[in-house]
């Protein structure tokens, strides 16, 4: 079995800062983390692993930093790990890194033949959920999105049954293999890095292959030149007016019902002995 | 799935701060097979510095390190404050050689500088592992011969563990070389990071661009415990804390979010901090038993260092340099040991002997004897700094009494409150006890 496992470094932060000219995301000074959904899709392909046997590869494509991010599925067990990085690279959209991502499959490949590709769902950041679509599509593979559950693998017959999650109810689905799979957050329960892991990872360097590497001749297919997308507008949510907090005393249990009683039913809290007041955020 | 057999280190240092990773980057030049297990997420995140770096002690790791060290700014003014509730006594020490190379000191923060400084150790061969607990020793033979970890198969072998775990360190508990430490064995301190720009930092601290400044802060800052605050410039924040003795804690009964409070909003420290915005808050133990209460610092396949071995010299705000130190003396024996093949206690007793023979222990002796004067002599800490203020307001004052007449009175309310055989006896004390 080799399953090769595509993540992403997203920025480990509730509040993405947006660059106000550009629309896009300010990245530097963001602590950094493995996509939460990749995570699973190393968890998943390690399963494999322990119940067949084989290899799992990771790849992922970003800047140099993202060495950190394939050490740490190293860490979750992952044999070998592949960075493709290059400045040409840079400002892809979910169609151009669809493309450089189908090529260092391709080459994986070469290496050793896949059987299958798993993903996450979706990325943290981006949140768009295209990325391995458009591996497949590229792959010519068939596809299987939020997975929840990996049913039946069948390596010497080339077939995988999985449970995908729809609106309002799961589907049954068997395929083909080789294919590409998207892991939802249930489809397994992670675990910590084992302690011999942890020291592989410590010391690993992942295998660097910029566009040459990759075969790449035409530059009209990566980077910014090959993004069609354009991000119009960004901009947060409203935030909700600001509410009051009002503590009660609870010191004797009926007096303080009374005083709920009496918030609620919108008479005055100034009749309230309210002992503490403060705003909270929404 | 193949299980790998445990792996044999030649040292396994526990703990990626100042001591330990000194001890991994030195064992590594050596070219030894160490390990470094740290329980942060990265190096520096767990750990509380005041934030003072010295130059000099740090070169005897790397040398030339504060030209490729993230550092803040060095130090070139140190003031000493003794506060009371609405007056200040100050003096300090500015000098513009500190301004220039090779510098005396820095202000550093540790989630920066830790981490440079546990690159260099990587590179120079050590392999470090983050984010994984070190529960405990592994005895064979009544021996420790390794390190458990919180992880699966995290049992690590190695001929020498180094417990560089800090303050009320877990693993030398493990290992049988300490019991509890006691309450005025250790200081409790609280420390925030709080964001200023630059220019306001200089313009409030007198500071010329990429100069900093210290201030310890007596008297008042503690609320009459025994230890100190202290204000130190970084580059566009400020590091802002205030510590004492636990067992004054739990004596005063008071709490140290209470203190910091206390401390921040005395006015002469509210105004240096007006307008700054708190980024980071943290708190941690200090060592502060000297000598007197460190622990046996060697067994049987084991070396303890920095802030686990109770070095810290509060007073002259030292710790980050006996840290450093330890851990070069103890990579010394490490070597020493691996090329006899003796890892016994004896053969590392040797790091003991080369303790007793630097300036540390000098210092510790010392310094145990200091934080025991003042600890019996509560009076320093909550009458002398009010005589000597009412001292010095009655002589600046002018208020056309003669200057001889005002010393009499000055006299004759330090005499109110104290006795003369008392007073000399301090003076006598306090001197012995600091020399």
């Amino acid at each position: 079995m080799h399953a090769v496992v595509s993540i992403k470094q997203v920025p480990d932060t509730a509040e993405v800062r947006i660059d106000p000219r550009t629309n896009t995301m300010i990245r530097t000074g963001v602590p950094s983390i493995v996509n939460p959904d990749d995570r699973h899709a190393i968890e998943e392909a390690v399963r494999l692993k322990e119940k067949f046997g084989g290899r799992v590869t990771v790849v992922t494509m970003g800047p140099p930093q993202a060495r950190e991010a394939l050490r740490e599925a190293i860490s979750y067990g992952a044999d070998d790990a592949i960075l493709c990085s290059d400045r040409r690279f840079a400002g892809a959209d979910t169609l151009a890194t669809s493309y450089a991502l189908w090529k260092a499959v391709l080459k994986i490949a070469e290496i050793e033949p896949i059987d299958l590709v798993l993903c996450g769902r979706q990325a943290l950041d981006g949140d768009t959920g295209q990325v391995p679509p458009g591996l497949a599509t590229r792959l010519g593979w068939p596809q299987l999105t939020s997975v929840l559950k990996l049913d039946e693998v069948d390596f010497a017959g080339r077939s995988i049954q999985v449970h995908r999650a729809v609106e309002g109810g799961v589907e049954i689905v068997k395929s083909k293999l080789p294919c590409v799979i998207t892991c939802t957050r249930e489809i397994n329960v992670l675990r910590y890095a084992t302690f011999p892991n942890m020291v592989r990872a410590a010391r690993y360097q992942p295998s660097l292959w910029d566009k040459t590497d990759l075969g790449i001749d035409d530059e009209s297919q990566i980077g910014l030149r090959g993004s069609p997308t354009i991000v119009s507008k960004v901009w947060a949510p409203l935030r909700r007016q600001r509410g009051t907090t009002q503590v009660i005393d609870g010191s004797d249990p009926q007096e303080a019902a009374r005083s709920l009683a009496r918030i609620l039913m919108g008479e005055p809290a100034e009749e309230a002995p309210v002992v503490a007041e403060r705003g909270t955020d929404g | 799935m193949i299980l790998s057999a445990p792996d044999r280190y030649d040292v396994v240092v526990v703990g990626a701060g100042l001591a330990g990773t000194a001890a991994s980057y030195l064992l590594a030049k050596a070219g030894m097979n160490v390990l470094c297990v740290e329980r942060g997420e990265e190096p520096g995140t767990k750990n509380v510095m005041g934030g003072i770096l010295y130059r000099q002690p740090t070169e005897k790791i790397i040398p030339g390190w504060w030209k490729d060290a993230p550092t803040e700014r060095p130090i070139v003014d140190e003031r000493l404050w003794l506060l009371t509730q609405d007056s200040m006594v100050q003096a300090g020490f500015r000098s513009a050689r500190y301004g220039e190379e090779p510098y005396n000191a820095f202000s550093v923060l540790r989630v920066k500088f830790d981490k440079w400084f546990a690159d260099q150790a990587i590179a120079a061969g050590a392999t470090l592992v983050t984010n994984t607990v070190v529960e405990d020793v592994i005895r064979e033979n009544g021996r420790v011969v390794g390190v458990k970890t919180g992880r699966d198969q995290g049992d690590i072998y190695a001929n020498i563990v180094i417990a560089a775990d800090g303050v009320n360190s877990l693993l030398s508990k493990r290992a049988g070389l300490h019991g509890e430490l006691a309450p005025n064995q250790v200081a409790l301190v609280t420390k925030e990071v709080i964001n200023m720009s630059r220019e306001k930092i200089e313009d409030r601290f007198l500071l010329n661009p990429n100069e900093g400044a210290t201030i310890e802060i007596f008297g008042d800052s503690t609320m009459a415990m025994l230890g100190y605050g202290f204000i130190y410039t970084n580059r566009d924040s400020l590091s802002v804390g205030v510590g004492a003795l636990l067992s004054d804690f739990i004596r005063k009964k008071i709490n140290p979010n209470v203190l910091m409070e206390h401390f921040k909003n005395h006015p002469m420290v509210k105004k240096l901090l007006e307008g700054g915005e708190a980024k980071e808050y943290m708190a941690h133990m200090i060592p502060e038993g000297g000598a007197a209460a460190m622990p046996p610092v060697y067994s049987d396949g084991i070396l303890v260092v920095g802030d686990a071995a109770g070095l810290s010299n509060p007073i002259y705000r030292e710790g980050s340099n006996l840290a450093l130190i330890s851990a070069k003396l103890a990579v010394q024996v490490c070597v020493e040991a691996h090329q006899r093949g003796d890892f016994s206690a004896h053969a590392l007793s040797r790091y003991k002997t080369l303790l007793d023979e630097s300036f540390i222990m000098d210092d510790l002796r010392a310094y145990s004897k200091t934080s025991q004067f003042f600890q019996k002599k509560p009076e320093f800490l909550e009458k002398y700094p009010g005589l000597l203020v009412d001292a010095l307001h009655e002589l600046l004052t002018v208020d056309s009494v003669p200057k001889r007449a005002k010393q009499r009175k000055i006299l004759r309310q330090v005499l109110a409150n104290r006795r003369p055989w008392d007073l000399a006896k301090d003076a006598i004390g306090a001197l012995r006890s600091l020399t």
